[in-house]
């Protein structure tokens, strides 16, 4: 019982956080469920978001199972509630109202504003994920080699070659990953 | 200033969730985005082009996921509340059940060495897209030199120190818009245009009252 409620209390505040998307909340988030409340460990973490990965739909829907993983059935669906409700209500009164502003300069100068806080945000999401998906001290060397090579080899194809659909470059992650890491 | 809803067209609310079924259950790898564009403006043709950067706008300045905000806009224009929940829903349901499934295997089988392999090389390939789409938008977006002064502490007090976005937020926000505050000019003729408005506005209202009037003193 007090587990669902930290849950919803976590999920609920993340949700009205996630400024700009998901990957805005994700060091918080990994540090909320790591480290304050140690319902899982960070590899444990990194490979329920690797999961969601491999998901369609918004990116952050992995917050279900770490629901499922504290308190089983409840908690997957609570914490999807909590995730999702607030910001969906919030956005729902904003659309309301954002017309009634059109040209105003102060809602550019909101919009620019936001614009290098997500993006700072992001970027620190990806280092939230990164620290343990990409460069991870307690695997060995050539682990390391191989997962930030797989992860230098999307962002470039993505940044400069765009010929492979996104879903193709995470299944072939895995599939470099089945053959290149099992014994290492 | 355009009255938005009139043009909006009824859409049935089955038709309205299986769209967004449909685009939740179909766009994998991420990039939602796009699937959204295509349904919602090239297929079913519910919002022009315009119309959808605008939802987009709000989505993205509001917290919470792009995509859910999104179906929550585009819901909430072509079917009000109901349509906002049934659109979120739509878009959400899929990925949940699909990703929930993956869950429980995982509970299974994460002991499994050969499932942590690919785990791993799932986990390098999301972080290289999630470094790559942050890459794209940084350079799309970033054009002045103190937008670094904003983005540069966010990364360190949130991604290295650990702070809770509370304080990030409540501190960088403010900063942040005050920045880019308009120029005194563009809020002079914002509001001269806003007054031109509100001034045709009350004429208008005051020519309907004096055919009123006139109607009520000749009826015919």
């Amino acid at each position: 019982m007090n587990k669902l409620v930290s849950l919803v209390n976590v999920f609920a505040l993340l949700s009205l956080l996630a400024v700009g998307g998901g990957t805005a909340v994700l060091p918080q988030m990994k540090h909320e469920v790591v480290g304050t409340h140690q319902w899982m460990n960070a590899e444990q973490f990194t490979d329920i978001y690797s999961l969601g990965q491999l998901a369609p739909g918004p990116n952050m829907n992995m917050v279900t199972v770490i629901g499922y993983h504290v308190a089983g059935i409840p908690g997957a669906i609570l914490v999807l509630l909590a995730f999702y409700l607030p910001s969906c209500t919030l956005v729902f009164a904003v659309g309301k109202v954002w017309d009634h502003f059109e040209g105003s300069p102060w809602r550019d100068a909101v919009q620019r504003g936001m614009a290098p806080i997500t993006i700072g945000l992001m970027a620190s999401g990806v280092y939230a994920i990164g620290r343990t998906a990409t460069i991870n001290f307690s695997h060995s060397m050539r682990h390391n080699l191989i997962t930030v090579a797989i992860t230098m080899i999307v962002t470039l194809e993505i940044l400069l070659v765009r010929r492979v659909n996104m879903a193709v470059l995470i299944l072939a992650g895995g599939a470099v990953g089945w053959f290149a890491l099992r014994m290492v | 200033m355009s009255d938005v809803p009139a043009q909006a067209p009824k859409v049935p609310l089955a038709k309205l969730f299986w769209v967004f079924f449909y685009i939740g259950a179909t766009s994998f790898g991420g990039g939602v985005i796009a699937y959204l564009r295509e349904h919602l403006v090239s297929r079913q043709k519910w919002l022009d082009e315009d119309h959808f950067l605008g939802s987009l706008e709000i989505g993205q300045t509001v917290p919470g996921l792009v995509s859910t905000n999104v179906a929550v806009i585009v819901g909430s224009h072509l079917r009000g509340v109901t349509g906002a929940v049934t659109a979120a829903v739509g878009m959400t349901l899929p990925g949940a059940v699909f990703v929930f499934i993956l869950g429980l295997l995982y509970t299974r089988f994460k002991d499994n060495p050969e499932v942590g392999a690919v785990l791993s090389g799932v986990g390098a390939a999301a972080v290289g897209l999630i470094l790559a789409v942050t890459l794209q938008m940084g350079g799309r977006e970033i054009r002045k030199w103190h937008d670094w002064i904003i983005l540069v502490p966010a990364f360190v007090v949130v991604g290295i120190f650990h702070i809770s976005l509370v304080p990030v937020l409540a501190v960088l926000v403010p900063i942040a818009i005050q920045f880019n505050r308009p120029q005194a000019k563009e809020l002079a003729t914002y509001h001269a245009q806003q007054a031109e408005y509100h001034a045709q506005l009350a004429e208008h209202h005051e020519e309907v009252a004096a055919r009123h009037a006139a109607g009520s003193e000749s009826p015919s």
